[in-house]
């Protein structure tokens, strides 16, 4: 088995909370996950402890086989920012809010951290930045700032922003909880693109149920800092077996106007 | 003595005050960087010193500052002449407050900026140069503005450690002249056309780093 991701026993709290308790996760590469569940239930907290935004308290991660846990590093939960900057080399974020730079234009955004941190030559980013821009559709914005971009926009620029540094995993925080519905659209096609590459592993939190069902693999739904339920897309939604995971899709399904709409939407 | 002869003593102070008050204000502004930084910084004894520097000269009088520096340090050995002392002085101080500013407008940017720039990977320092401070130091000028008025103004002090500054001639013009109305009037223009110098810069220093559509006023005013 060639796992990417590999959650062992991860166990999370934040004070006397614990969010994740003795967690077991694991992603293959180029594995496209859908996350799935009710606010609180700990899906961004997955994706901020593979990112290293947060610590976790015990258990074991890996990603690519390199443990978050620095090998003879100082205490077994600690890493240096050496071990972390390696770390996060192989992973990428898309943010709910964009979280674009608003003193750098459009271009600058992109280019910026492979020049300032892979190195690369400002041209050779540049050209690299141009494509990137070509593919989500928003090179006429290039020298455009932030804040002259509408929200949809933002997020297509922070998705190549993060593609920009080769990720081989890119995690996905509800990309289109932010926006009008009139954008959404726009920026799942960007995602629903991207769901092509094989090599791109893709961990994707979202409440868009068509969508999900469209570009994963497989569909977990969290509840409580657990997996209730998963499964392959086709199998997860038509048939789920948890009691919980029915309650939980057809409240999606039933009264809540705002998720039919948005699975109107994405058909 | 007409009012138009007093004109040329009282330049004279005026053009050491605005040195002192130059220079105070540059080597404040480092310091204030400096200390600013050191005290959001995640070692604990750069933190440490830069908060106690802060601590100990917002927490004392000016005044007693001057004196203890010209007066008490030569005691142990360290004696500067007044001018160094005086530039000295108002730089600590103004740095101490600075720091401040400095430090809340580094506080005030949005975790959000920090963890997008930690998912790409970019170093603390990095982050802190290109992330941080290009979007703290618009916030820090209106106060930085305050600041620089605030140590024109205190520079009036150091006339009291033998400078020659604009407030020292204005004394010994009325020593001489008893002429305190005219004397006094004079030097309150004086300072008061050198703040709205001081003013007039700063706000552009401001407009310009606020021109462009990076910052809309909107999101800012
Ligand atoms: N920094 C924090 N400090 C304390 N508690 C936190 C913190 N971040 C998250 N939590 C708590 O951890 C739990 C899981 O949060 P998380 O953000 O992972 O949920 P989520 O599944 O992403 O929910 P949502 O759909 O609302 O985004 C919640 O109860 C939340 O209140
Ligand atoms: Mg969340």
């Amino acid at each position: 088995m060639t796992s990417i991701i590999r959650f062992e026993n991860v166990t999370k709290r934040f004070g006397a909370l614990t969010v994740l308790d003795n967690f077991n996760f694991e992603v293959q590469r180029g594995e496209k996950v859908t996350l799935i569940g009710p606010s609180g239930s700990g899906k961004s907290t997955v994706l901020r402890i593979l990112m290293t935004l947060e610590p976790f308290q015990e258990g074991l991660l890996e990603i690519d086989g390199i443990s978050y846990h620095e090998p003879n590093g100082r205490g077994p939960f600690k890493a240096s920012e050496k071990h972390l900057h390696k770390i996060r080399s192989n992973v990428g974020m898309v943010f709910q809010s964009f979280n674009l730079f608003p003193h750098m234009t459009v271009l600058r955004n992109i280019v910026e951290a492979p020049v300032a941190v892979l190195k690369m030559k400002r041209d050779e980013a540049e050209s690299r930045a141009t494509e990137l821009l070509r593919m989500v559709d928003l090179y006429d914005k290039k020298d455009h700032f932030p804040s002259q971009l509408s929200g949809g926009q933002q997020q297509r620029v922070a998705i190549a922003r993060a593609l920009a540094m080769r990720p081989r995993v890119l995690l996905f925080d509800e990309p289109t909880s932010a926006l009008d519905p009139q954008l959404v659209g726009e920026v799942l096609g960007v995602i629903r693109n991207l769901a092509q590459e094989h090599d791109l592993t893709m961990l994707l939190v979202t409440h868009e149920m068509r969508f999900a069902r469209e570009v994963s693999d497989r569909v977990c739904f969290f509840d409580k800092g657990r997996i209730v339920e998963q499964g392959g897309p086709e199998q997860f939604f038509s048939n789920p077996q948890q009691p919980r995971t029915r309650e939980f899709l057809s409240s999606f399904l039933g009264e809540q106007a705002p998720s039919r709409e948005s699975l109107r939407r994405v058909q | 003595m007409t009012w138009m002869q007093y004109l040329a003593p009282l330049l004279k102070g005026a053009q050491v005050t605005v040195m002192i008050s130059l220079a105070s204000i540059f080597f404040g502004a480092i310091l204030a960087f400096a200390a600013g930084i050191a005290r959001t910084s995640s070692n604990r004894v750069l933190s440490g010193i830069a908060f106690v520097y802060v601590v100990l000269f917002r927490g004392t009088p000016l005044l007693v500052q001057l004196f203890w520096f010209y007066y008490a340090l030569p005691l142990i050995g360290i004696s500067f002449d007044p001018v160094t002392t005086g530039i000295t002085v108002l730089s600590l101080l103004t740095g101490a407050f600075g720091a401040e500013v400095v430090r809340g407008a580094l506080l005030a940017v949005p975790p959000a900026q920090l963890e997008a720039a930690r998912a790409l990977n970019f170093s603390k320092s990095y982050t802190l140069w290109h992330v941080s401070m290009p979007q703290a130091i618009i916030e820090m000028m209106p106060a930085f503005g305050n600041l620089a008025i605030q140590n024109l103004k205190d520079t009036a002090l150091v006339s009291l450690i033998s400078i020659a500054d604009l407030t020292f001639q204005a004394q010994s013009l009325r020593n001489i002249t008893l002429d305190s109305a005219t004397v006094y009037t004079l030097t309150l223009v004086g300072y008061f056309m050198i703040a709205l110098c001081l003013m007039f810069v700063m706000r552009f220093i401001e407009m310009k780093l606020r021109r462009g559509p990076a910052f809309p006023r909107s999101a800012h005013s």
